[in-house]
């Protein structure tokens, strides 16, 4: 089983992101499960979303307590939640942050001894680009596509156009497209 | 067809199935979902020949759900925690007037302290109220049991709440497969009810009884639930026959053969359980699960056969019956009578905590110790309760407690789990 936690801000699209991705991994065939955390959901106030994905039906009910994968939308929340709580050793980290990972002062969390493995996206300014507002979501899960290999690209732009209607929904594409292309560049300079 | 989608609207679409004459309702977290979804339908024409009628509260929800099943066409409405107790009284109404309507409960905590979030207080509240209770254990089972839900209703001239976890299902995307209009309509005919307001051929409904008649009254009502004992597993069997999957039924056992200790559960909550049972199994601990569907009728006789060999019994209630502890496990108690097995109550999951693994492990393994009080509460912060006690005996203007409490937990916006 592959469990992936959202973090973000309330209307940053969290609860959409794990529903995108449970489609993604449904469109392949395989069982996924994705549900919101059971917080306060205000605008702007820190929330999170979880997303189990297995070839088994899924019975566990609980949070994701121990992720394969954490999705950070907003990186202010470096400062404010315990984002790493139960990220398995070796766990990918896919951060929407311009900025490298010495920069944001992770480092030692990249090469100590859990070994995360971190990428950074620019997924605001992606989305700015080809959304034309601030919302990181798809950029990141095409991201995630990437950086994981987990779901295929195609299958997390199908469940993208299932979500949106279709004028936003071939904007957030285009913003996920380009969104993979960069990471897998950037995992190429890593392993090159 | 099978599809990945959110509980609520795999709910709203089982029910469209059903071809519902009026829903009518009123909107309350989590079950907002269920009834925006049939709105929808309704208003784009794929639910046709139905009315969905706004109201103003959800005693207007369940009063307009009695005019319309009393006038003979089949009525659905959905509500959820404070909303269930604002419809209290139409809601006995509905029972004692023989009507069968299908009614999804979206269980919620109940205030105060206000909170949107699961347990079963709310349709625990209305567990005498005369209603068959039914509880999902999936959103696949959430669909398949709204389905059988107005089979079971319209035969037995009775009405039927299908209950599922707030959050825990009707927010969560899983995998569902969606029958096919053909398919529901072989399985459930067109309703054809006992009783008419017709002004063709007048009658009239809910009079004055008295102590001449009242018990009779009542007693006929408990006769019909308990012929439900029957009904609800033969629907669930005719169910799987047309539908090929196992769905509803009274209880459901899990790995419950050779078990010493048996856990007991209504809900989703059983899925986590059996995900224990199964690590604990592989470590050697003889332990099962019992999934109650149906609540109300209480199976007393067929739940006494599948528990009666174990060691000990674990209730694991997402309700408090304040001042007592359980309430499922009275009945599951009840069921034991004569039998003698050490018998333990389990609060847990009150208001959206979660019940993990981790916790759920720790209790039977101290369960199968005998080590458990007759009444525990799951993951409980002892220090906070300590503090609170302390400052009450030390200040007699100790102020509001909930607010107390969460002032010294401080903020849980940053914590996870």
């Amino acid at each position: 089983m592959f469990q992936i936690r959202i973090h973000g801000r309330g209307g940053q699209g969290v609860v959409s992101g794990a529903e995108m991705l449970s489609v993604a991994a449904f469109l392949e065939g395989r069982h996924a499960q994705a549900f919101p955390s059971f917080g306060s959901e205000r605008t702007g106030a820190p929330v999170m979303a979880f997303c189990r994905i297995d070839g088994k039906p899924i019975r566990l009910r609980e949070p994701v307590l121990e992720p394969d994968a954490l999705i950070v939308q907003d990186c202010t929340l470096l400062h404010q939640v315990d984002l790493f709580n139960g990220l398995r050793p070796g766990g990918f980290v896919l951060l929407n942050a311009a900025r490298t990972i010495e920069e944001l002062g992770l480092a030692e969390l990249a090469h100590g001894m859990h070994r995360f493995r971190f990428t950074t996206l620019p997924a605001t300014e992606l989305a700015m680009k080809h959304v034309g507002r601030p919302v990181p979501n798809a950029a990141l899960l095409g991201g995630f596509a990437a950086v994981t290999g987990e779901l295929e690209l195609e299958s997390v732009i199908a469940a993208i156009v299932e979500k949106f209607p279709a004028a936003i929904a071939q904007k957030n594409v285009a913003a996920a497209r380009a969104a993979h292309a960069l990471a897998a560049r950037s995992l190429e300079a890593i392993h090159a | 067809m099978l599809k990945q989608t959110e509980g609520s609207h795999a709910v709203a679409e089982a029910i469209a199935l059903c071809r519902p004459q009026v829903v009518c309702a009123y909107p309350i977290t989590p079950q907002t979902h269920i009834v925006e979804g049939l709105g929808e339908m309704v208003k784009d024409g794929s639910l046709a020949s139905c009315d969905y009628i706004n109201v103003e509260s959800e005693f207007a929800a369940m009063s307009v759900a009695i005019g319309a099943s009393a006038a003979g066409v089949r009525s659905y409405t959905a509500t959820s925690s404070q909303g269930l107790l604002f419809m209290a009284e139409a809601v006995y109404n509905a029972a004692g007037l023989g009507l069968p309507i299908v009614m999804t409960v979206g269980n919620r905590a109940i205030g105060a302290p206000i909170n949107i979030w699961n347990d079963h207080s709310d349709s625990m509240s209305m567990r005498d109220a005369g209603w068959i209770q039914l509880y999902a254990e999936t959103n696949q089972e959430a669909l398949d049991l709204h389905i059988q839900a107005f089979r079971i209703a319209e035969e037995l001239s009775c009405p039927v709440m299908v209950c599922m976890d707030g959050f825990i299902l009707t927010h969560a995307y899983e995998r569902v497969d969606v029958p096919t209009q053909e398919q529901v309509d072989r399985f459930l005919p067109p309703y054809v009810p006992r009783q008419v307001l017709d002004p063709r051929d007048p009658v009239s409904m809910g009079a004055l009884v008295g102590p001449e008649a009242f018990t009779e009254v009542r007693f006929l009502s408990h006769h019909k639930q308990m012929q439900a004992l029957d009904l609800i597993p033969r629907v669930a069997g005719d169910f799987e026959s047309a539908f090929g999957r196992d769905s509803g039924g009274l209880f459901r056992t899990y790995r419950t053969e050779d078990a010493e200790t048996i856990v007991v559960a209504l809900g989703s909550v059983n899925g986590t359980i059996q995900e224990v049972v199964d690590e604990m199994r592989a470590a050697g601990t003889r332990i099962g699960s019992v999934s109650i569907g149906s609540f109300r009728p209480f199976p007393l006789a067929a739940l006494r056969e599948a528990l009666k060999h174990a060691r000990r019994v674990v209730v694991i209630e997402k309700c408090l019956a304040v001042g007592l502890g359980g309430i499922v496990s009275d009945g599951v108690r009840k069921s034991l009578s004569g039998i003698h097995l050490n018998g333990y109550t389990v609060i847990a999951g009150l208001g959206g905590r979660a019940i993990t693994r981790a916790s759920l492990t720790r209790l039977f393994e101290r369960a199968g110790r005998d080590e458990l009080e007759p009444v525990t509460f799951l993951d409980l912060n002892e220090d906070v309760v300590k503090h609170e006690l302390a400052r009450e005996t030390a200040v007699r203007r100790s102020g509001p407690t909930a607010e107390a409490i969460l002032k010294r937990i401080g903020t849980v916006a940053s914590r996870i789990g």
